[in-house]
């Protein structure tokens, strides 16, 4: 099941510049995981040393906070959906 | 919003300025009052406060407040459209309250040039009734969400990145507020600033319109607010999107203001940036100079960024950017250029260049940092180099 993940402008960097990529997986955290081994700098920018995801960096399944799923990472995809990285940004002057 | 109107009264003037809001059915006699009884608190006015100080100054909101304790530089023109030429070196709050009595002047503009913090927060938003949050960095967008929630007065977010933006309100009727969004930010350095990344001029003018109409709304007690919605807006691609924002049951309560610096790591990484530093030798453009009329043997090397070098360069001097070099690309060059020669480092103002040569430190190689970088040697030797 591929699924497109969308990459906010700050970590570009770490996914070769791409917007978004197309993934495989059959639930949220495969498709991370997927991410995070296909782009290997990006983990530590999404995941502290417990493997948990940054209290700055949101992932969204559609419009919903992966935090806030009942299944959390387990939530399985029909590849349908869009899976967004937010992190927080600050600017504004 | 709950402000007695009773008192307030529109002059002929006025009715005939606000005419096209009075004729509208959403805000009407009524609704006018509500904003000239409204006060309103703005945080910064720089990017997004200039667009949001000007509408909500247009519209009729009775009273302004501005917190900002810079002043106008040429670089902010681009985009912090309340300021103009002739403001540059003064301050913004004044620049600023001069072009809003300009467009109203029935609104009343008090200043507060100061920089908010965690001790005079409470006592200046205990004076409004909402705030909108026009900052530029995270240790000040915590303080005025935990200022807010503490006050509880609505907090009209808006925040940009090159050429993408976030907009929501926070803390509005029980609604989630900033750390329910991000509990914490992220460490220093991790995301550039305006000043480090560039932003496209026009994205906060429309963020902060965003915002200027979300505070409107909430006077008028019209529409639907952002409350419990993130939006995003990414300029390039024209796309708006639309997450869903809860409370988070794990977010501790906010029970007081803290120290938002050490909060958001400031000193900490001042002190890890500092570490290792008076190891690398300095060199004053002075001496850079003397190298060159002296025709000495020594290699001068670029770490800014390659669009950074289209703007101005030292002559002579080789572009590898401080990335290439962080992620081992650009050592091997380094070590190719230097072979057996003096090594001095330069960027735009000292930092990177002593980032770039920590890191080659740590391959072996040794060399000096430019102190000030191109534009302390620009200010003593090329006028041409503007400080951009």
């Amino acid at each position: 099941m591929a699924v497109k993940v969308l990459i906010p402008t700050p970590l570009r960097a770490y996914t070769g510049n791409q917007d978004s990529v197309d993934l495989d997986g059959n639930t949220v955290g495969e498709i991370l995981d997927n991410l995070t081994n296909t782009y290997s700098d990006l983990k530590r920018h999404l995941y502290n040393e417990n493997g948990e995801l940054r209290n700055f960096v949101n992932v969204y399944l559609g419009d919903e906070d992966i935090r806030h799923l009942e299944q959390g990472k387990s939530t399985p995809v029909t590849g349908d959906e869009t899976i967004s990285i937010v992190p927080s940004i600050a600017g504004g002057c | 919003m709950l402000n007695d109107t009773s008192n307030i009264e529109l002059s002929r003037d006025e009715m005939e300025r606000f005419s096209r809001h009075l004729i509208l059915p959403e805000v009407g006699l009524e609704g006018q009052k509500k904003l000239k009884a409204a006060s309103v608190l703005c945080i910064g006015s720089g990017g997004l406060g200039s667009p949001l100080l000007l509408y909500l100054a247009a519209a009729g909101i009775g009273r302004l407040g501005l917190v900002d304790f810079d002043v106008v530089d040429s670089s902010n023109l681009q985009r912090q459209i309340i300021h103009g030429t002739s403001w540059v070196g003064k301050p913004k709050i004044q620049s600023a309250k001069d072009r809003i009595l300009e467009i109203n002047p029935y609104c009343q503009v008090d200043l507060y040039e100061t920089r908010l913090e965690a001790s005079n927060a409470l006592d200046i938003f205990a004076d409004y009734d909402i705030v909108v949050d026009g900052t530029d960095n995270f240790p000040t967008r915590y303080l005025v969400n935990d200022a807010c929630v503490l006050t509880g007065k609505p907090n009209v977010y808006g925040s940009i990145f090159r050429f993408e933006g976030q907009a929501t309100v926070f803390n509005y009727e029980g609604g989630p507020n900033y750390r329910d969004l991000y509990p914490e930010p992220p460490p220093p350095g991790l995301v550039p600033s305006c000043a480090e990344g560039g932003v496209l001029g026009i994205l906060p003018g429309l963020i902060g319109v965003i915002q200027a109409t979300e505070t409107v709304k909430i006077i008028l007690g019209e529409g639907t607010t952002l409350s419990g919605r993130l939006l995003l807006y990414d300029s390039l691609n024209m796309k708006f999107r639309e997450l869903k924002l809860r409370k988070n049951p794990a977010t501790p309560p906010i029970t007081e203001l803290i120290d938002y610096e050490q909060f958001c790591g400031i000193p900490q990484a001042a002190a890890a940036e500092a570490e290792g530093s008076d190891e690398i030798p300095e060199l004053d453009v002075s001496d850079l100079k003397e190298r060159m009329d002296g025709g000495k043997d020594f290699v001068l090397i670029d770490v800014r960024n390659p669009h950074e070098y289209d703007i101005c360069n030292i002559e002579g001097a080789e572009l590898i950017p401080l990335s290439d070099i962080e992620n081992g690309d650009g050592v091997d060059r380094v070590r190719e250029l230097t072979n057996g020669s003096e090594l001095i480092v330069h960027c735009k103002s000292g930092m990177r260049s002593m980032k770039a040569l920590k890191a080659l430190q740590t391959a072996g190689i040794k060399g000096k940092n430019l102190k000030g970088g191109i534009l302390a040697w620009g200010d003593a030797y090329d006028p041409t180099i503007p400080r951009y």
